[in-house]
């Protein structure tokens, strides 16, 4: 039985140890600029080291149950025992352009092309890196931001692969594009780190659809970035839906950049994981630009769900929105961190961020934290949050009509998690989050089984946090 | 089919219901009067099962004990509320809500579950009765609908249900006349010698549309008086305290009145 009393200390000691494991792999066919690149995101890792609860963005994460684990980069290559129907099960499948991705490296038996229109670019990054690696030099120089902390770092310091996606200027891609992100470990704790990249031209229009899943019992941890460049006027929709295994962790960052009068808007939904955060960056950089984000997350068992948002309005007339919706059940722990910061000189701001909780049991726990950090006049922002619980008189309501209890809770539980999917525009994926949503709201905690001795130590440390 | 007997309801230190009598046959409408505040609606919230109140006392529905079952067993069993106050849900769509109602309450009583095409015919077919447009089927259940639009959904949730003892709680409250006349054609449709209604109102007018067998005062959680139609009449004219029932009528000055 591990103690937790020196937690703190065995983090810092672990982390060194665990850090070293991401040293840049040098066997690999990479152009120079990548390799550098590499370096320089392994060099800020060990010069800045893991966040601790210290760290005002990291209060909530428990990041001690990942650096017990001696988890090591993924190489290439797929177990032979894992079967796309498998893949196929676990992350859905909408008929269209789609990159399957295994542990974080392309699985191209698994993925399938589509015709596109001319130009545009969708492949995974390992494979144009192999083709015209000094071309992509220009990646490099799309994407110089100061890491938000060591494990986007280390992204960086072990990234090999992961989606490219590039449509030129005019271009309008209908059919969503769906990246997929897998997860087989074949029993040895492996983190997956894909680098995915998407580029929207000049008033473009796609929509991606990301999914995260993995085999159940599996214990792995997957670390991916996805950066993207909306230029003037391009209008990207993303969605993403973390469905890992319920033994696993997930780390993400999503980096959006945004020019004039470009729009970006993004829905997620959060089911699985042991400890899930997924993190959104976007900085309205151009005039005009627009934000829209919306998530839903529904941790259950002692699953912990976290959002850190930060929101940067730099140029004038931006509008952001933020709508997270949590359902919180059994012991688990759902988290809101949304910030919200207008530079200045960006007057004309729009911003608004609304938070809502519903915890299904007395375990169940939230902490909401919207801020605000104001630097410029003429500036409209809004922010509200709210926990509750089933409203009691909503549920005799229906059971008065002969509604069983359960099933009257359930029926209020998706109603209140259906908003944020009516919402998405595009009818294919609304249908699958309708039916993830309503899939996880009418089973019940399920917990899956879990047994690998590794995952046991885990709970152990897992089980001591002081609640 | 309902007898209660000195039944008491309170939350916390407030004692709503101080011994309620009443006994309700088959077949018979009684109406149930009195001024604001005297406990009319948590006597009907209890007898639908509301988990708000701590109760003693009996109440016997078709020879079984009422208490010993859950709200959705009572609806099972033919017992409906038309609340006071309708419910707003939102996101749950108003047609999803009457079929999962009915289908629950078909399940319960041995009866084979409808199927959407067969129900969407029924609930056509009721909501003539009621006088009510399709587009309230797509809306969620009583969100952004008036107060008469309310009632309305009430009256076609207990057609639908068809129910052996119906609660009206104020159903008439806030309707204008051809409202009032469709709630009274609802009920009327509904009445017949195996069931039994009980209808909660502060107007004569509701009565003279569904004539009722047995009408009573009650005033601070009890049944302080209790006679034929004649009494509703005598009210609406004297008030509560010019029919005896003791009522302090400073205290109550709306009596009698729309509230
Ligand atoms: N849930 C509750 N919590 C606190 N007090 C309550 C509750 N329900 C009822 N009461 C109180 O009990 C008393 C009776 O209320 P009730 O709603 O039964 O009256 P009523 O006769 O239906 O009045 P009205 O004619 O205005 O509808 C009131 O004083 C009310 O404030
Ligand atoms: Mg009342």
């Amino acid at each position: 039985m591990t103690t937790v009393t020196d937690g703190a200390v065995r983090a810092t000691v672990d982390a060194d140890r665990a850090l070293s494991r991401f040293s840049p792999r040098l066997d690999g066919d990479f152009p120079g600029w990548f390799t550098d690149f590499r370096q320089a995101g392994f060099d800020w890792a060990m010069e800045h080291g893991f966040p601790t609860r210290k760290d005002e963005d990291w209060k909530y994460t428990r990041l001690e149950a990942i650096g017990e684990v001696p988890f090591v980069p993924a190489a290439p290559g797929i177990d032979h025992r894992l079967l796309s129907t498998t893949i196929d099960e676990r992350v859905g499948d909408l008929g269209g352009p789609r990159l399957v991705f295994v542990n974080g490296h392309f699985a191209s038996e698994c993925s399938r092309r589509a015709a596109l229109p001319n130009g545009t670019t969708v492949t995974s990054l390992a494979s144009a890196l192999a083709v015209g690696g000094e071309q992509l030099r220009w990646l490099s120089r799309r994407t110089p931001r100061p890491y938000r902390h060591a494990f986007s770092a280390l992204n960086a310091a072990v990234a090999e692969d992961g989606a490219l996606i590039r449509v030129p200027a005019g271009t309008i891609i209908d059919e969503p594009i769906e990246l997929a992100f897998f997860s087989h470990t074949g029993g040895i704790p492996l983190v997956s780190s894909p680098r995915s990249v998407i580029l929207a031209g000049p008033d473009s229009a796609v929509t991606i659809v990301e999914t995260h899943a993995g085999t159940h019992g599996d214990l792995y941890w997957s670390n991916g970035v996805v950066e993207v460049v909306l230029d003037e006027g391009a209008c990207v929709e993303h969605y993403t839906v973390q469905d890992e295994a319920e033994t696993a962790f997930h780390l993400a960052l999503m980096d959006v950049r945004q020019a004039q009068g470009s729009r970006f808007r993004s829905h997620s939904v959060a089911l699985g994981s042991s400890i899930a955060r997924h993190e959104v960056h976007v900085s309205l950089e151009g005039e005009g630009s627009e934000v829209d984000l919306e998530g839903l997350y529904l941790p259950r068992g002692d699953q912990q769900h976290d959002n850190p948002i930060l929101i940067e309005h730099m140029a004038p007339g931006c509008t952001s929105r933020q709508l997270y919706k949590g359902i919180v059940d059994g012991g688990a722990h759902g988290v809101f961190n949304g910030h919200i910061i207008v530079r200045p000189g960006a007057f004309g701001t729009d911003a608004s961020q609304t938070n809502k909780n519903l915890l299904l049991s007395d375990h169940a726990e939230v902490d909401t934290r919207p801020r605000l950090e104001i630097f410029a006049d003429d500036v409209q922002c809004t922010h509200g949050a709210a926990v509750g619980r089933l409203d009691e008189d909503a549920l005799f309501y229906l059971r008065s009509r002969g509604i069983p209890e359960q099933e009257a809770r359930g029926v209020l539980t998706y109603a209140f998690a259906r908003e944020m999917v009516t919402r998405s525009p595009s009818a294919v994926v609304r249908a699958r989050m309708e039916h993830l949503i309503a899939d996880r709201l009418t089973t019940g905690a399920n917990e899956p089984v879990m047994d690998s001795r590794l995952t046991s130590e885990i709970r152990s440390v897992k089980g001591g946090r002081s609640k | 089919m309902l007898r209660i007997e000195n039944l008491h309801a309170s939350i916390g230190d407030n004692q709503i219901l101080r011994g309620v009598d009443l006994e309700l046959k088959a077949g018979e409408v009684h109406a149930i009067m009195g001024p604001n505040g005297s406990g009319k609606s948590t006597l009907a919230q209890v007898l639908a099962g509301s988990e708000a109140y701590d109760v003693t006392g009996q109440v016997r529905y078709e020879g079984r004990d009422l208490f010993a079952l859950s709200p959705e067993a009572r609806a099972a069993a033919g017992v409906f509320l038309a609340f006071q106050h309708p419910m707003e849900i939102p996101g749950v769509g108003n047609l999803y809500f009457l079929r999962t109602a009915l289908n629950s309450v078909r399940k319960e009583r041995g009866l084979h579950e409808l199927s959407a095409m067969d129900f969407l015919a029924l609930c056509r077919e009721k909501m003539k009765l009621v006088e009510m447009d399709q587009s309230f089927m797509g809306r969620s259940v009583n969100e952004g609908f008036s107060g008469g639009e309310k009632k309305r959904n009430e009256i076609l949730q207990m057609a639908i249900l068809e129910p052996k003892l119906a609660i009206l709680d104020e159903t008439d409250s806030g309707l204008d006349i051809d409202a009032l006349r469709v709630v009274a054609n609802g009920v009327n449709a509904l009445r017949s010698p195996d069931r039994a209604m009980l209808v909660i109102t502060h107007h004569q007018r509701l009565l003279d549309y569904v004539v009722p067998d047995r009408v009573h005062v009650m005033a601070e959680g009890r049944i302080v008086s209790s006679g034929d139609k004649e009494l509703a009449v005598a009210l609406e004219e004297h008030g509560y305290a010019g029919v005896g029932a003791e009522v302090q009528a400073s205290r109550r000055s709306a009596v009698g009145v729309a509230p």
